[in-house]
């Protein structure tokens, strides 16, 4: 019955370097395919994320229905839709901004970019700076609008766990078709040479 | 300034088709759900870093702070799983440059924004980040990719509020 709850260093060690792998072969080492995204130019980073999580969602619901993993054992976040909309707000401006996510800085780091480097720098900084404001204002901020029914969209509003599965393919298939009609009236997606390169001024 | 073609030996591969890398994502994600009952991350390596750093640097306020000292008290600080994964992600992500031929020491952004503007950029760009993710405790991976696979309302919200301000931000500030 799975999962094993594996806390182990092989199990961490062999998850990471198959996502750092991934990442890295996906170009999203570097901020001018990340950024290219925001710009509407190249919709790779939509298009790995949702067919990444509708494979995964879908392999979930697959083993729970065949029984071989336990449902309740796998970790959901809390449904807190303050402190997730604020959070997600500010990643969202800093991977603009800074051209990074704190994931993708580490695979910018490690394909040599010395800028993914200072962003993580501004990563400590920034959870710094939380510590040091942290208090009952700031976990009452983030305490606002959770969600009490549940965490899951099933649990929380009742949507049935097949019909949220559908919805997202559904969605995964628009991202590829608007995502692709995007690329095609614009400069495309960037390449592995221009991303070696390097931003340039002209894109 | 042009790149320096005559310095590559190796032949710079192309990046994997979206489909692939995202069925391959998918699989991976999948798998660490199996082994471990929980998705990927990364900032619960850097947070795990950064109480560590100020056990370092300042072990009293430290180990004071209502949000580090618990970290600090059980232990040593790196000492996860989560760790070990960002580790795997270094790795994972240094074989890959070098095997397609796209390892390139840089500070990307120099050509299109300067030096000190990019420098500026990616710091303040980390700290809106490392800030964010404290927040909503957990970031692109850890609350957006793995938390939408299971479903999670929190991880939708994440997601949505993290491409509007992205798309609104990189309009506002070149950052790269």
């Amino acid at each position: 019955m799975f999962p094993l709850n594996d806390a182990g260093m092989i199990s961490g060690l062999v998850c990471g370097a198959l996502f750092g792998f991934i990442l890295e072969n996906a170009g999203f080492g570097s901020p001018t395919k990340l950024t290219a995204q925001f710009q509407l130019r190249d919709w790779s980073v939509f298009k790995v994320m949702f067919t990444a999580i509708v494979v995964s969602a879908i392999g979930l619901y697959a083993l729970k229905a065949l029984g071989l993993m336990q449902a309740d054992a796998v970790f959901v976040p809390t449904a807190l839709l303050m402190a997730s909309a604020v959070g997600g707000a500010l990643v969202g401006a800093g991977f603009a901004v800074g051209g990074y996510c704190p994931g993708t800085s580490v695979v910018g780091l490690f394909s040599g970019r010395l800028d993914a480097l200072v962003f993580l720098v501004g990563l400590l900084l920034g959870t710094v700076a939380f510590a040091g404001l942290y208090g009952p204002a700031i976990e009452a901020v983030m305490a606002l609008g959770e969600v009490q029914a549940g965490d899951t969209v099933t649990d929380a509003y009742g949507v049935p766990e097949l019909a949220v599965l559908g919805i997202l393919v559904a969605a995964l298939v628009a991202v590829f078709y608007a995502g692709s009609w995007f690329e095609r009236r614009s400069a495309g997606p960037v390449t592995s040479e221009q991303a070696v390169a390097g931003a340039s001024s002209e894109s | 300034m042009a790149v320096n073609d005559g310095m590559s030996v190796q032949r710079v591969k192309p990046f994997w088709p979206p489909l692939v890398a995202g069925v391959a994502l998918g699989l991976v994600l999948l798998l660490t759900f199996v082994l471990t009952g929980h998705g990927l991350g990364a900032t619960g390596a850097t947070t795990r870093a950064t109480a560590w750093l100020g056990l370092a640097v300042a072990p009293a306020a430290t180990q004071s702070n209502a949000y580090l000292g618990p970290m600090v008290e059980g232990g040593h600080p790196l000492s996860s799983w989560i760790t070990w994964q960002v580790v795997g992600v270094a790795i994972g992500a240094v074989v890959a440059a070098f095997m397609g031929g796209r390892f390139r020491v840089q500070l990307d952004g120099e050509r299109s924004v300067g030096a000190p503007r990019r420098l500026l950029t990616a710091l303040t760009g980390g700290m809106l980040a490392g800030f964010g993710a404290r927040v909503s405790a957990g970031c692109t991976s850890g609350l957006g990719l793995s938390g939408a696979a299971t479903l999670g309302v929190a991880a939708f919200v994440f997601l949505g509020l993290f491409f509007a301000t992205g798309l609104i931000a990189s309009r506002l500030v070149k950052g790269v």
